[in-house]
């Protein structure tokens, strides 16, 4: 993957196939420590012990089309590349929460890229799920919650075209906000 | 700044637009993979690009959804295009070029472009 944006776009996509009615995204940025914290957290049917144990493997997968399952071994080595790690906690019936330590001043470190892309396909395109994102650079923070969106929206969907060309500057500017001085 | 305040309008303003919508008609449906493998060949960017050319043309009755991996792992980026009452159309290897052009050509003409489809494949 080309940037970590991306992998948290297909993680997200596990998720939303775990049946998950709230998906969180969480990112953390310390420009003094140089490190990159990357959360998604869901309240989808979670994971048996076995089935966590066996979903670091790339040859582990619950699909039933093909053998190989590789979302979550990239986004471990995009971790682990930069001297980072990779955590996955899980329960039945609970959820499932993605942990992702990264050093962002290792040579090997991807860039995390596009986030506003990956926050507006994956609100637009699944109208019935909420999603709650955090940035946080620093001292500065920003949140979207889709439930106070959706309130304020009444029913008038995310992909109606100026609605989602609102949300993307939305997203955009508060993200630039947080680097700003 | 975007705020809030504007998101009501625009909510006002899609509502009024809304409700004089043509709903006769049949919906064409545009489907992207975006698993891993189309993730990672760059989907987002078409799919994005599907989105846009729909909406900057206003076109009515065409939807763009996505859907898990396809099962042509080395053609991605690939999409669907289902046309009510046409044979459902696989494209290949795309780009946002490829993107625009399957919108103006396939969605707004009717005449699908057949060098970016899985038929055009080189045996």
């Amino acid at each position: 993957m080309r940037e970590l944006s991306l992998n948290v776009l297909d993680i997200a996509q596990n998720s939303i196939s775990a049946k998950a009615s709230l998906i969180e995204i969480e990112i953390l940025e310390s420009t003094e420590k140089n490190e990159l914290f990357i959360g998604i957290y869901d309240n989808g049917k979670g994971m048996t012990k076995e089935q966590l144990e066996a979903v670091r493997d790339p040859f582990f997968t619950t699909r039933t089309t093909r053998k190989v399952g590789m979302g979550i071994p990239l986004f471990k080595m995009a971790a682990e590349m930069t001297g980072g790690q990779l955590a996955i906690e899980s329960e039945v019936g609970k959820g499932t929460k993605v942990k992702a330590f990264f050093r962002t001043d290792h040579l090997d470190f991807t860039p995390v890229g596009d986030m506003t892309s990956t926050m507006l396909t994956l609100i637009t395109m699944n109208e019935v799920l909420d999603f709650v994102y955090t940035r946080t650079a620093d001292n500065k923070s920003f949140t979207l919650d889709t439930r106070s969106l959706k309130e304020i929206l009444g029913g008038v969907p995310f992909s109606e075209p100026t609605i989602s060309l609102w949300l993307r500057d939305y997203i955009e500017e508060n993200t630039k906000q947080l680097t700003e001085v | 700044m975007k705020t809030l305040e504007e998101l009501m309008a625009l909510r006002d303003a899609a509502r009024a637009q809304m409700t004089t919508r043509d709903d006769s008609g049949e919906v064409t449906r545009i489907v992207v993979g975006m698993a891993t493998c189309g993730i990672a060949a760059g989907a987002r960017p078409v799919m994005n690009k599907f989105v846009e050319e729909i909406a900057k043309r206003g076109l009515k009755n065409v939807t763009v959804a996505q859907t898990g991996c396809i099962g042509m792992c080395q053609h991605e980026p690939i999409a669907e295009v289902l046309v009510p009452g046409e044979e459902k159309v696989t494209y290949i290897q795309l780009t946002e070029e490829k993107a625009a052009k399957i919108i103006l050509e396939h969605i707004v003409n009717g005449k699908p472009v057949a060098e970016y489809t899985v038929g055009a494949l080189k045996k």
